[in-house]
């Protein structure tokens, strides 16, 4: 009896503790007033700490980057753009309250936010509520932009990235039996699993497995031990990168030789440094290739490398897309600026040229582009295939 | 058949782990009767110290013996270190306060050390130094003995036979069972109860760090919350075994450890955690005292 009491006493503490935790924030300045003189106040939420911090970090610095040319160059109507950034420790009960708290507090007339769908999800329906426009660079599940007519993205869809890795399977890598591994509390990779399954399917593959696990777990054993013995082809794995490396390992350690494939969560530099050589030689869809030999995109690469010491992966190319359709979409407003001329003009975007490729905004307020594949080789990818919309 | 074999393999060695943080639950609650809460983050603590130290001497990718003890022994001292000063700062001005008391301060630890390892850390995953190459022992089949799974289950199974020794052979082992049993009258026959006590912490705290090795070695990804989740698991172990009992730890982490597999294995991931606690709640209404445990008539 007096046991059980603890507990309950211990888990009330505990989500008291979540509760009264600190928010950091890296750029916070201090509260600026709409429509004030010299400034377009921009809000950024993401996840700069917690499991998935590189998503946010990356993601940060792509539209760092993107507001110091705009600001360079001398800003929008003569006004500096500013931008506040707060950490949503990549939790979707946080990023709906930094999400309010950068509405009514700071006052900002846009929105660039969240690369996990579960996060984008949850601050959607209060940005839609006080009508700001909310961009999200890399929400790929396609519940996000259903939530209102200023919810938009400029990344491709799961629909679509799930048919891409399906099709993929298929015709590059000529897999029959396929298992999927999936993270039943995400959004994002429950629906990649889905729209992979159904798309494989239909080209005649056929789905020998399909196991669950739950982000934070660290041993995958008991799941993978039941994918060995269907031997498929290929396991495709639609989660984020921490869990993929631990998966990509126990996949190895069991003597499991099928090739691991996944969608854009894997894009992490620490994705090799948890996985090691077991997850050398899998392939995954994401958003654009560093070995891409377009102009503006080696640019892109050379501009981020020199202010950070490092390629920019494909969240951090996202970022800088988003910030620099919110900054396109401002030069064309002529009147005064308010969250609703911003959202009508990012509506128009067509085929604008972005560094992960032609983006137009369609009337789903999704952007239609095309995906790559790259396999993982050591810290780097390197460039398979590019699938079109 | 053969996906049974394997998935007997990955339970004992998952239940493994389990058993060697359980122990450090045990062991303190044998001498004191105090659950130690802060027990599963100086577990943490430990995995940090290893992996900065790692990095410091530039062997995180350099697995071999030499690593593994190096690493073992930093794990070791710095968690005995950590354990001695909550003991001596946390508990000790609270020996004789009531029982709820010093259990409202464990928690209180587990929170600050969880909290603190946020700010010093960084909340980030990072990725635990290379210790030992994982190699494939011995294979039936599809099945498959790697070398993690047997190293883990001989460190808990010999640290057990010599925690054993120590309680029930040797003076200090003595002195513990005394202080256990009774802590004046332990002192009015010249026992030093502070020293005992502190002598289980360090016990104790050395095998979280022992532990956080093993567990950092087979799952290399270290966060500050890591020991949340493993530390309710081996209390739950703990209690199921009969808190205070060594073997009882051992087997209530073993019986974790393989029915989460199974569970998993055959049925469905989203039902693991509720496994663990399914089974607290069990244990607590049937056998309040575990499965080893004697249920003892509360002295007035």
């Amino acid at each position: 009896m007096f046991k059980k009491s603890l507990w309950s006493f211990a888990f009330l503490a505990l989500s008291m503790a979540g509760c009264t935790k600190k928010e950091s924030s890296p750029t916070e300045g201090g509260s600026a007033q709409k429509g004030s003189s010299q400034e377009i106040v921009v809000g950024e939420f993401g996840s700069m700490t917690g499991p998935n911090a590189t998503f946010g970090v990356s993601t940060h610095r792509g539209i760092e980057l993107a507001f110091e040319e705009v600001n360079q160059k001398g800003g929008i109507q003569g006004k500096k753009l500013k931008l506040i950034s707060l950490d949503d420790q990549g939790k979707p009960e946080e990023a709906a309250a930094v999400v309010s708290r950068l509405i009514t507090q700071n006052n900002v007339v846009a929105l660039l936010g969240e690369v996990a769908s579960s996060n984008s999800l949850a601050a959607a329906p209060i940005a839609q509520r006080y009508k700001i426009p909310m961009i999200s660079p890399s929400s790929t599940n396609p519940k996000v932009t259903e939530v209102g007519d200023y919810i938009f993205r400029v990344c491709f869809i799961d629909p679509f990235q799930g048919t891409v890795m399906a099709k993929f399977a298929h015709e590059h890598l000529k897999a029959k039996k396929v298992a999927i591994l999936r993270d039943v509390k995400n959004d994002y990779s429950v629906g990649l699993a889905d729209f992979f399954t159904e798309k494989f399917k239909a080209l005649g593959g056929q789905i020998v497995a399909d196991v669950s696990y739950v982000a934070g777990d660290s041993d995958f054993k008991a799941q993978l031990t039941q994918v060995r013995s269907t031997q498929p082809d290929a396991i495709f794995i639609p989660g984020y990168y921490t869990e993929v490396g631990l998966i990509a390992r126990q996949v190895r350690e069991l003597g499991i030789k099928a090739t691991l494939l996944g969608g854009d969560g894997w894009d992490s530099s620490k994705l090799y440094e948890i996985g090691k050589d077991s997850i050398n030689g899998s392939f995954f869809s994401n958003h654009y290739t560093t070995e891409s030999t377009d102009a503006s995109v080696k640019e892109f690469i050379d501009a981020y490398n020199k202010k950070y010491q490092e390629v920019p992966d494909g969240l951090a190319a996202l970022g800088y897309d988003a910030a620099r359709i919110l900054i396109s979409s401002l030069s064309r407003i002529s009147g005064e600026i308010t969250s609703t001329a911003i959202r009508d003009e990012v509506a128009k975007t067509k085929e604008f040229k972005g560094v992960t490729g032609v983006i137009t905004i369609n009337e789903k307020r999704d952007a239609i582009k095309s995906a790559v594949v790259v396999q993982v080789d050591g810290a780097s990818n390197r460039y398979v295939t590019t699938v079109e919309p | 058949m053969q996906d049974f074999v394997q998935h007997l393999i990955n339970g004992i060695s998952l239940g493994s782990i389990y058993a060697l943080i359980a122990l450090g639950y045990t062991m303190v609650y044998g001498i004191l009767q105090l659950i130690n809460f802060a027990h599963a983050d100086v577990y943490m603590v430990g995995a940090f110290a290893a992996y900065y130290v790692a990095r410091f001497f530039g062997i995180d990718s350099s697995p071999g013996i030499s690593t593994l003890i190096l690493l073992l022994i930093v794990s070791m001292v710095s968690c005995s270190v950590l354990g001695l000063l909550i003991e001596r700062f946390a508990y000790r001005p609270l020996r004789n306060s009531p029982r709820l008391n010093i259990l409202i301060t464990a928690i209180g630890v587990s929170f600050f050390l969880e909290y603190l390892g946020q700010i010093v850390f960084g909340p980030d995953p990072k990725v635990f130094p290379d210790v030992l190459v994982d190699a494939n022992l011995f294979s039936w089949g599809q099945v498959q003995l790697r070398s993690f799974d047997v190293a883990i289950f001989c460190v808990v199974m010999i640290t057990m036979l010599a925690l054993n020794f120590l309680i029930y052979r040797t003076k200090v082992g003595k002195a513990m069972r005394a202080v256990s049993s009774n802590q004046q009258v332990a002192a009015l026959m010249g026992v030093n109860v502070d020293r005992i006590i502190a002598v289980t912490f360090v016990i104790g705290s050395s095998l979280a760090g022992v532990g956080s090795v093993l567990v950092g070695m087979k799952y290399p990804k270290i966060d500050p919350l890591m020991g949340l989740l493993i530390g309710l698991k081996a209390f739950v172990a703990a209690v199921l075994g009969g808190i205070g009992n060594l073997m009882g730890a051992i087997l209530g982490g073993i019986i974790m450890g393989l029915s989460e597999e199974m569970v998993v294995g055959y049925w469905a991931s989203t039902y693991r955690d509720a496994l663990a606690f399914g089974i607290l709640i069990l244990i607590l209404i049937f056998r309040p005292a575990g499965l080893l445990g004697k249920s003892q008539i509360e002295k007035v």
